[in-house]
Parts: C-alpha cells; sequence; structure tokens
C-alpha cells in the first residue's frame, strides 16, 4: 500500500487545439483578480485535447468512465447550491476500464451556442468552463479549464438622441441632451447641458456612469448600485443661456455590456448620472438609462464571419454555404 | 502588371478609410445656441445674501437677552422684499428651526449650541453675554441661515419668510406654503 495513497493517482488536463492562434482576454474573478482566459464567441467550435497522464506508471488505474463537459452556467452567490445550466454538453471519451499507460484524447464541440456573455459580479456569476472527468468509485479526477465568452452586436439601427428638460420648479430649469441612446464599450458620451433658469448656488456638476446589477424574482430581487466613473464637466457658478459640453470616452471605464434579463435570473443595466452640487453640499441629479453593446474588433470581417459560422448551426443549409463562401472571399480581397 | 498593382493598392486604400471610418468616433461638440449677452453679462438669477451682526444685549440683571441684527439682500423672486433688516433672538431660531423640521421635508442643519453650562451662576466669565460666545455663536447663527434660505423647499416655508422679512414673529401663525403666481 501506497504511503501517499490519499493523492491522486492520475492528473488529468485539457489542451486546446488552437491554443497557440486563440486571442485571451482579461476577466475579473470573484475575488476581484484579473485572469486571462481564451476567448469564444457564440458558434464557434471548442476542440482540443484531454490529457490523461498517470503518476505512476507501472500500477494501473481502474475507472468508470472518462468524459468531458462544456457547460455553461449562471451561479448567484446567495444560493450557491443552485447552478443554473443554460448550455451543458458532454463527449464520453472512453468507456468504463483500465489505463495501463497515460493517454491523450480528442474532443470536439461544434459549433457550441455561447448565447450570454461571461459576467461576474456582486451577487452573480456567469460563466463557461469545460470539465474533464475520470470517473471512479470513491472519488473522481477532474479538471475545469474556464473561456471567457463576449457577445458581438451589430451598429443598432436606431440609435436616437437622448434630450430632455428637467429641474425645480422656480429654481433650476436644464435641457441635457446625449447624443445617443446606444453607446458600444469603446464609444465616446458627447453631450451638452443648457441652463435656462439658474436661482441657486451652483458650484460644480459632475457625470457619473452608474452600474445596477439586478438579481431575484419576485419579491426578493436585489439591485447593486456601483459607481464606475465620476467625471467633473463643470466647476464653477453657471447663468442662463450657457451651455456646458460632455465628452466621455468610455474606454477607460471597465464596462460590460447592457444585459437584459439573462436567463430570466440576473439584468445589468448602466445609468448616466447627471448632479449638480450648491454651496451648500446640496445635490441635485438626473438619472438616464443607456445602452451598452460590445462592437467587433473589425466590424466588417468578424460580423460576416461570426454570421457564417452561427449560421452553420443549420447545417447543409445552402445559405450556410454561401455565407461561408462570401466570408472568404471578403477576407481575402 | 502596373494595373493589378494599382487596383489592389486602391481596394487596400478603399478598405482602410472605411475601417477608419468605423474606428474613429465624431467627438464634435453639438450644437449649442449662442448665449444673449445679457444673461452672460448681466447679474445672476441666484443673488442672495444673509448676515447675522450687531449683536445687542438688551434688559437688566437676569431678564437679559442678546439680539442680532438679520440682514437679507436678494433678486429671487419668491421674496417679497429685495432688502430686509430685522432683529431676532436665539429662541426665534430655535422655533424657526423647530418649524421647518415639522413643515418641511428638509433636514435642516444645527444650530450653534444652547450652552446650559454657561447659564449656571458663580461663573468667572461673562456666561451668555461673554463676548467671544457671542461672536461664536453669531457667526453659527450666519452659517445656520445662509444653509437654510438657499434651499428650494425651505423657501416654499411661510415661516421662513416670515422670521427673515416680517417685523416680529407671529407664534401662534397658520403655517402654510408660499406659491407664486
Amino acid at each position: 500500500m501506497s504511503f501517499f495513497s490519499f493523492g491522486q493517482s492520475a492528473d488529468i488536463d485539457v489542451v486546446l487545439n488552437d491554443a497557440e492562434t486563440r486571442k485571451k482576454v482579461e476577466h475579473k474573478t470573484e475575488d476581484g483578480k484579473k485572469d486571462k482566459y481564451f476567448l469564444f464567441y457564440d458558434g464557434e467550435t471548442v476542440s482540443g485535447k484531454v490529457n490523461v497522464t498517470l503518476k505512476n506508471p507501472g500500477k494501473r488505474l481502474e475507472h468508470q468512465g472518462i468524459k468531458i463537459e462544456f457547460v455553461g452556467q449562471i451561479e448567484l452567490y446567495y444560493d450557491r447550491g443552485n447552478h443554473h445550466e443554460f448550455v451543458s454538453l458532454v463527449k464520453d471519451l472512453a468507456r468504463p476500464g483500465e489505463m495501463t499507460q497515460s493517454q491523450t484524447f480528442d474532443f470536439e464541440f461544434t459549433h457550441v451556442e455561447k448565447p450570454y456573455e461571461s459576467y461576474t459580479g456582486q451577487n452573480v456569476k456567469l460563466r463557461y468552463f469545460l470539465r474533464a472527468t475520470v470517473i471512479r468509485r470513491l472519488n473522481d479526477i477532474s479538471k475545469e479549464m474556464d473561456i471567457v465568452v463576449h457577445t458581438l452586436s451589430t451598429y443598432p439601427e436606431l440609435n436616437s438622441s437622448i434630450k430632455m428638460e428637467v429641474g425645480i420648479e422656480d429654481c433650476l430649469h436644464i435641457e441635457f441632451e446625449y447624443n445617443k441612446s446606444k453607446y458600444h464599450l469603446k464609444d465616446v458620451i458627447v453631450g451638452k447641458i443648457y441652463f435656462l433658469l439658474v436661482r441657486i448656488k451652483i458650484k460644480h456638476m459632475e457625470i457619473d456612469i452608474i452600474k445596477r446589477e439586478t438579481t431575484g424574482t419576485g419579491p426578493s430581487v436585489y439591485h447593486e448600485n456601483d459607481t464606475i466613473a465620476k467625471y467633473e464637466i463643470m466647476d464653477g457658478a453657471p447663468v442662463r443661456g450657457e451651455s456646458i459640453p460632455i465628452r466621455l470616452f468610455l474606454a477607460g471605464y471597465d464596462l460590460t455590456p447592457t444585459m437584459r434579463d439573462i436567463n430570466k435570473k440576473f439584468s445589468v443595466r448602466y445609468y448616466l448620472n447627471l448632479v449638480l452640487i450648491d454651496e451648500e453640499e446640496r445635490r441635485y441629479f438626473k438619472q438616464q438609462e443607456i445602452t451598452l453593446w460590445r462592437k467587433g474588433d473589425v466590424v466588417r470581417k468578424s460580423m460576416s464571419h461570426q454570421a457564417a459560422i452561427a449560421s452553420q448551426r443549420f447545417e447543409g443549409s445552402a445559405a450556410s454555404e454561401s455565407a461561408l463562401e462570401q466570408a472568404a472571399k471578403e477576407e481575402s480581397g | 502588371m502596373e494595373k493589378q498593382v494599382t487596383s489592389l493598392h486602391s481596394k487596400l486604400l478603399k478598405k482602410n478609410r472605411a475601417e477608419m471610418a468605423d474606428t474613429i468616433a465624431d467627438t464634435r461638440r453639438l450644437f449649442t445656441k449662442p448665449q444673449n449677452l445679457n444673461d452672460a453679462y448681466g447679474p445672476p438669477s441666484n443673488f442672495l445674501e444673509i448676515d447675522v451682526s450687531n449683536p445687542e444685549t438688551i434688559g437688566v440683571g437676569r431678564n437679559r437677552y442678546t439680539t442680532y441684527e438679520v440682514r437679507l439682500k436678494t433678486n429671487l423672486p419668491i421674496f417679497k422684499l429685495k432688502e430686509s433688516s430685522v432683529r431676532r433672538r436665539y429662541s426665534d431660531f430655535e422655533w424657526l428651526r423647530a418649524e421647518l423640521e415639522r413643515e418641511s421635508k428638509v433636514v435642516v442643519p444645527p444650530l450653534p449650541g444652547k450652552a446650559l453650562i454657561r447659564q449656571l451662576p458663580f461663573r468667572a466669565d461673562n456666561g451668555i453675554f461673554d463676548d467671544s460666545f457671542i461672536e461664536e455663536r453669531r457667526h453659527g447663527l450666519e452659517q445656520f441661515l445662509n444653509k437654510v434660505a438657499g434651499h428650494p423647499l425651505a423657501q416654499n416655508e411661510r415661516c421662513l419668510h416670515m422670521f427673515l422679512q416680517d417685523e416680529s414673529l407671529d407664534k401662534n401663525y397658520t403655517p402654510s406654503k408660499i406659491r407664486q403666481a
């Protein structure tokens, strides 16, 4: 009997086929650290190899099967026991038996649907991962490999500006305008604040970006507000007729796309909060929701390529064949 | 050969231009109306100055009390008088604070202390009629009034206007809100 019998008798690890070429992105972990993970989009194939290495080459490894799973799940921090899996695929790599030497197994999850973006928040986490398992009677040997998924959108057809007159009767009237209602993550908020009536003593004005994460349904709904940015746009006292310009570059902040009612479990929404502060530190504010979306890095290329891959989920269709041809032509042309 | 090279080159240029148009956002300012010069250089619409000054101790012996001059200058339409001056004592300020707390939703700032200890006998100084104490109190009362009078909700209360601009306080008044036409 081996002295170290409580340890694992085999190591298992997962390696992607395109590990050399696939892009990695930074993603926040639950404890706030940032780590790098492989980046995938909806419809892309996830393929690679599972290496099972025997620690004692002489000793046989008995098992009840070896499998690999691709999982997409939502985890609510206040309800850790229940993981809500919205994607769950499995491939059996080996039937129950025994291994006498280290082995490598190929796997491929073809054109996997990844409908939502990876998200690590204050009360909820949405993640995708591969999990390779050697099933045994007493304790399984398993390894998880997290990946990050980004959801891309195209330029919205309708993107009206936001323009509103607000104020306190006979005290303060302003008209604010933001050039769009939908901004991509590297966009610029261009706007202006026009003062119609100023009977209070304003000291300065700022614009804040607020992220609101909503989890839960019905009676137990939790809102977590987080001020992502505070940006002063005016220092001093304005008078009637003055216009204060706004130019706020979003690329400098840690933002995600707007997520509405993801799998009916959570939402992440963004608001612009215009705050005026008077000489006595009283605050007057107006909150306005904006939609944030993620643009592909090279829009034209990746969008048609992604569309071609996504359409391939309906295999053998004429549309998918021609879409792939079109994408290939655009890439070379 | 030349033709091939130039057509490839122009294709590349077109592609680059198109991609660059995608990546460089339009950050030009939004159109703004030019400001009326009278608005820009005229007096601001938020002029409001309140001074608490000239403390005077009235009376003799144990019935003495100190009054302060409360002077107001403004161009806010909600104040009936654009200039006013009244005399008030500390208990009047206490009355105003209590009225505002009860009648309005305003979080009313605190008054300078009541200094009960100073009112006990056998003190080495002049107690509540001590010059430095009166100056401290005067300053606190001035800060209190400026904070309160600039509050849009407090400006709607009858008690504030009565305190600032009426000759004397009618503590039996009917609380009400000021309505502007």
